[in-house]
């Protein structure tokens, strides 16, 4: 059990990272309905947050000189504002197809299909 | 095990690391949206605590109020404001799990190797563990130090030395407790960046390095966007003819 003893680096966050974009990645290109798709957008979202907090912090890097310092704090703000505001005109999309067509099945939205 | 060997930092990383991944996948897995939903709000919930872990405390906290309290609320109520019949169903084919999991199979054999490759993420740091309740019986607060060259050893016992001075960086640079960050990042919005002092390239001027610009196009961007979501999601009223 020594993976209890030692400590986190910036590579473990890199994994959870990873595994949030991977899921997110398939949640978007699996699901049907257009929230799941939603939440997948959400999920990549997260997992660039996670990179960009680990690589931030002078904790986990153990004062190396390519930390990013509180830069990449700022640019995770930026990305939960920036997630917040394509939640809502996504669902506002999403609302419009859903009254024009009473389903959020995406595979129906292919009017625009050349 | 001796349970003194925990370092309970690594622990409760693993702890939310495990939430974070186990209900992400469970994100994808789950047919039902309400579920998905439900998921989702835990893995974000536990992505946050890995925020706080890795020092990042404002961060943290933001993403509790406007991730889980406000876009996830949102998707909520776009659940139920398209609420499928109860014999619609949304399902997915077979071929397109098959292609799914094929791609996340490539893109985690690329992603999770590149994690462990580069040497200066690998390079794990020294630890710093705080014994909040010897701060209490002895009145100064007692940090317990340990150095990643103590842990090479994996079979010995880590050789604790205590020092009583908070703010002592172990001569490496290391701080013994994360900053606290709220301050800097509020003057780092407005444009004055005191957690870079010192001058920075020669050609970036000072101030330049500020988030004043950007903090302001994504105060506008929002508004923006918000009245466009409501715009775009108001209900249609019929243009009918009078008489």
């Amino acid at each position: 059990m020594h993976l209890l003893t030692q400590p986190v680096g910036v590579s473990h966050f890199l994994v959870v990272g990873a595994v949030l974009f991977i899921s997110g990645i398939v949640c978007m290109a699996v699901k049907r309905n257009a929230l799941g798709i939603l939440m997948g957008v959400e999920l990549v979202l997260n997992g660039a947050n996670i990179n960009f907090v680990a690589f931030s912090s002078e904790f986990l890097s153990g004062g190396s000189p390519y930390s990013l310092g509180l830069d990449g704090q700022f640019i995770s703000l930026f990305v939960i504002v920036l997630a917040a505001a394509e939640a809502a005109v996504a669902l506002a999309i999403t609302l419009n197809f859903y009254n024009n067509h009473a389903t959020v099945d995406v595979d129906r939205a292919d009017e625009l299909k050349g | 095990m001796n349970v003194d060997a925990i370092n309970w930092h690594t622990f409760f990383f693993l702890l939310f690391a495990l939430f974070a991944c186990g209900f992400a996948i469970a994100t994808v897995v789950a047919a039902n949206i309400v579920r998905m939903a439900m998921c989702l709000i835990i893995s974000l919930g536990a992505t946050s605590g890995l925020f706080f872990l890795a020092g990042a405390d404002f961060v943290g906290s933001m993403q509790l109020l406007i991730y889980v309290g406000g876009t996830l609320v949102l998707l909520i109520f776009g659940v139920m404001l398209t609420a499928q019949g109860p014999f619609v169903s949304l399902k997915t084919g077979g071929g397109d799990w098959i292609v799914a999991v094929m791609l996340s199979g490539c893109l985690a054999a690329i992603l999770i190797p590149a994690a462990f490759t580069v040497a200066d993420w690998r390079n794990a740091p020294a630890t710093k563990v705080h014994s909040e309740h010897a701060a209490q019986a002895g009145g100064a607060k007692v940090y317990l130090t340990s150095t990643a060259e103590e842990h090479a050893d994996e079979h010995a016992v880590p050789d604790w030395t205590v020092s009583t001075t908070p703010g002592d960086t172990n001569g490496d640079g290391i701080p013994d407790a994360p900053p606290k960050t709220s301050t800097p990042i509020g003057l780092g919005l407005l444009g004055a960046r005191v957690d870079r002092l010192q001058p920075g390239p020669a050609g970036l001027k000072a101030g330049m390095s500020g988030y004043l610009l950007p903090f302001e196009l994504v105060s506008v961007h929002l508004l923006v966007v918000l009245v466009g979501a409501a715009y775009l999601a108001r209900t249609k009223r019929r243009a009918r003819p009078k008489m």
